[in-house]
């Protein structure tokens, strides 16, 4: 009885089970109360919101707010706008940064640490370093506003956190038997079309785990977008940040009625609406985000 | 020698493509802005004009924009208080993911949620609404006015922004569950026939494994936290760059003075955490 409640080395009892997942599910609390905040207050009536008795459940599933939310964000367009700008520059990246992985995982060459440096480098330069001459350069050009200004840097390897993905690739590269390469070698097949024909096809999942992680992270980016696609189609992020001034156009505080300013709910519906395209997408491929980092082999050495 | 040849040109094959990215949307601009920082930049209809001041933007920063030294103040102050809380709550974490529990994927899809969802517009609407404090945490605690100045801001945004800088541990705590799968059980074993307690074992076993991801964990988040686009001196910097007085030669300074700081910060911690971690433990 005692060893059933307290458990022993290797093997934990009842009572610390309990233990551990009532401390779990008090961080998980704390940890998600900003994302349950959300989705309660996105749900409440004005009247709700008023109501010192309404905390945590409204009287009634209020979706005025995101009826309103979705007006104010042109969210047909803006989620088009945000999907291009994810997905594109994410295809390219991860293509491009599998190539650098793969030649620095294969190949033994002068300036391999250099190399190394440089992509270090540019995962640490703040864009704030770089981004003027890029945007004065794009304006010159006529790029600024439109889906190349980030496209290109992309396709050079140049995007978004890029070196995280060098490395997911160096190592999943790494970590692949040669043999197969050695045996295609021999047979006379050229470099590159070892690399497409076998390497590829043996990291598929790392090219999964690129593409996810890259995705969300252009999705979430504002700073670079914000200011190369000036003028261009905003992006979901960037429309949130342009709410309060997108309702009172919609809606001008003199003119709609009380009940129509723009309050806590119709903000929180708009926040929602922003996450909720990567948030689905998470719940779908969530196994590729959580278990990616084992898989790559991501750790400090 | 015409093997080592052959990998030459195969390697610098497959890098070759973003190394001429690298050149133009790496090493140009940033040597460009490095330029711009030394001049007065004035836009033209056609382009730019330049006209060089030598150090005058780098001594305005430093000694005329009160506002700036104390943005970069309480950015250092704020990522020195952030990192641990980051570092520590990921181990928490990680260590308790790491234990046989039933359901364990689930909270492991939950922690690495919100890495998801991050973005600084959905952070500023959930800061303004006052959601990211601890529940329960009174807004604005009376021990609070006891403590010294810097300290107080840098305190005072820990309890602000408690549970936003958790939501930067998420990539952390995957890094760190990935290394204590790694360990050896063997080891522990060998350590409880030798008589260890479990206390023991987790200071001479459990921690020294988490020392090198340590290290890598907090560059990651310091970088994280100094490149997030809500950050007061990145957004500081922005609008500096479309201000009429001073404009794009004066933003180029903050922002190589903003790089220094990090790199000093970056510097500071990561050394400070390397010889921790050689020391093993």
């Amino acid at each position: 009885m005692r060893k059933y409640l307290l458990g022993n080395r290797g093997r934990l009892g009842l009572l610390p089970h309990l233990a551990l997942y009532a401390v779990l599910i008090a961080i998980g609390f704390v940890y998600l109360y900003p994302l349950l905040y959300m989705v309660v207050t996105s749900l409440k009536s004005p009247l709700d919101l008023l109501s010192p008795l309404v905390e945590w459940v409204p009287t009634e599933l209020y979706w005025g707010n995101y009826a309103r939310a979705v007006r104010v964000l042109g969210y047909g367009r803006a989620l088009g706008a945000s999907a291009l700008m994810s997905i594109v520059p994410s295809l390219l990246q991860a293509a491009v940064t599998s190539l650098v992985g793969y030649g620095l995982a294969r190949y033994r060459f002068r300036g391999r640490a250099l190399v190394w440096l440089l992509i270090l480098l540019t995962f640490i330069i703040p864009p704030q370093t770089t981004f003027i001459p890029l945007m004065l350069r794009y304006r010159e050009l006529g790029l600024l506003g439109s889906p190349l200004a980030l496209i290109l840097p992309a396709a050079l390897g140049q995007g978004y956190r890029s070196a995280i993905f060098v490395l997911i690739f160096y190592l999943a590269f790494r970590s692949l038997p040669q043999a197969l390469e050695e045996s295609a070698r021999l047979d006379g097949a050229s470099e590159l079309r070892i690399f497409a024909s076998i390497a590829i096809p043996s990291a598929l999942a790392a090219y999964i785990v690129a593409l996810v992680f890259s995705v969300v992270w252009y999705w979430n980016e504002t700073f670079l977008t914000g200011i190369f696609l000036e003028g261009g189609a905003a992006t979901l992020p960037l429309r949130l940040a342009q709410f309060a001034q997108a309702y009172e156009r919609l809606y001008p505080p003199g003119v709609v009625n009380p009940f129509e300013r723009l309050n806590e709910a119709v903000r929180m519906s708009g926040t929602m609406l922003n996450i909720l395209p990567p948030l689905v997408m998470y719940f779908i491929l969530q196994r590729w985000f959580v278990e990616s980092l084992e898989r790559t082999g991501v750790t400090g050495e | 020698m015409k093997l080592r040849w052959r990998q030459a040109v195969y390697g610098y094959g497959f890098v070759g493509l973003w190394l001429v990215g690298f050149a133009l949307f790496s090493l140009w601009p940033l040597v460009e802005t490095l330029r711009y920082s030394l001049h007065a930049v004035t836009v033209t209809a056609t382009g730019i004009a330049l006209e060089f001041v030598g150090a005058a933007n780098y001594a305005r920063a430093l000694a005329a924009d009160p506002r700036f030294i104390e943005l970069v103040i309480s950015y250092t102050l704020e990522t020195l208080v952030a990192v641990p809380v980051v570092l520590v709550f990921a181990i928490t974490i990680a260590l308790f993911l790491n234990l046989p529990l039933a359901g364990r994927g689930a909270f492991r899809t939950l922690f690495f949620l919100p890495v998801v969802i991050t973005s600084g517009p959905v952070m500023r609407e959930l800061v303004a609404q006052g959601a990211t404090r601890l529940p329960g945490l009174a807004a604005d605690p009376a021990w609070l006015a006891q403590l010294p100045g810097a300290l107080q801001g840098a305190i005072a945004y820990l309890l602000e922004a408690f549970v936003l800088i958790l939501w930067f541990s998420g990539v952390q705590i995957l890094i760190y569950l990935a290394s204590l799968q790694k360990i050896d059980r063997g080891l522990y074993e060998a350590a409880a026939i030798d008589g260890a307690s479990a206390w023991e074992a987790f200071w001479k076993i459990t921690l020294p494994a988490l020392a090198a991801p340590t290290v890598v964990n907090a560059i990651y988040t310091i970088v994280t936290l100094s490149h997030f686009a809500e950050n007061p001196v990145v957004r500081y910097i922005y609008e500096r760059t479309y201000a009429l007085q001073g404009g794009i030669g004066y933003a180029s300074a903050l922002a190589f003075v903003y790089f220094g700081v990090m790199a000093l910060l970056l510097l500071l911690v990561a050394l400070t955490l390397a010889r921790w971690a050689q020391r093993g433990v």
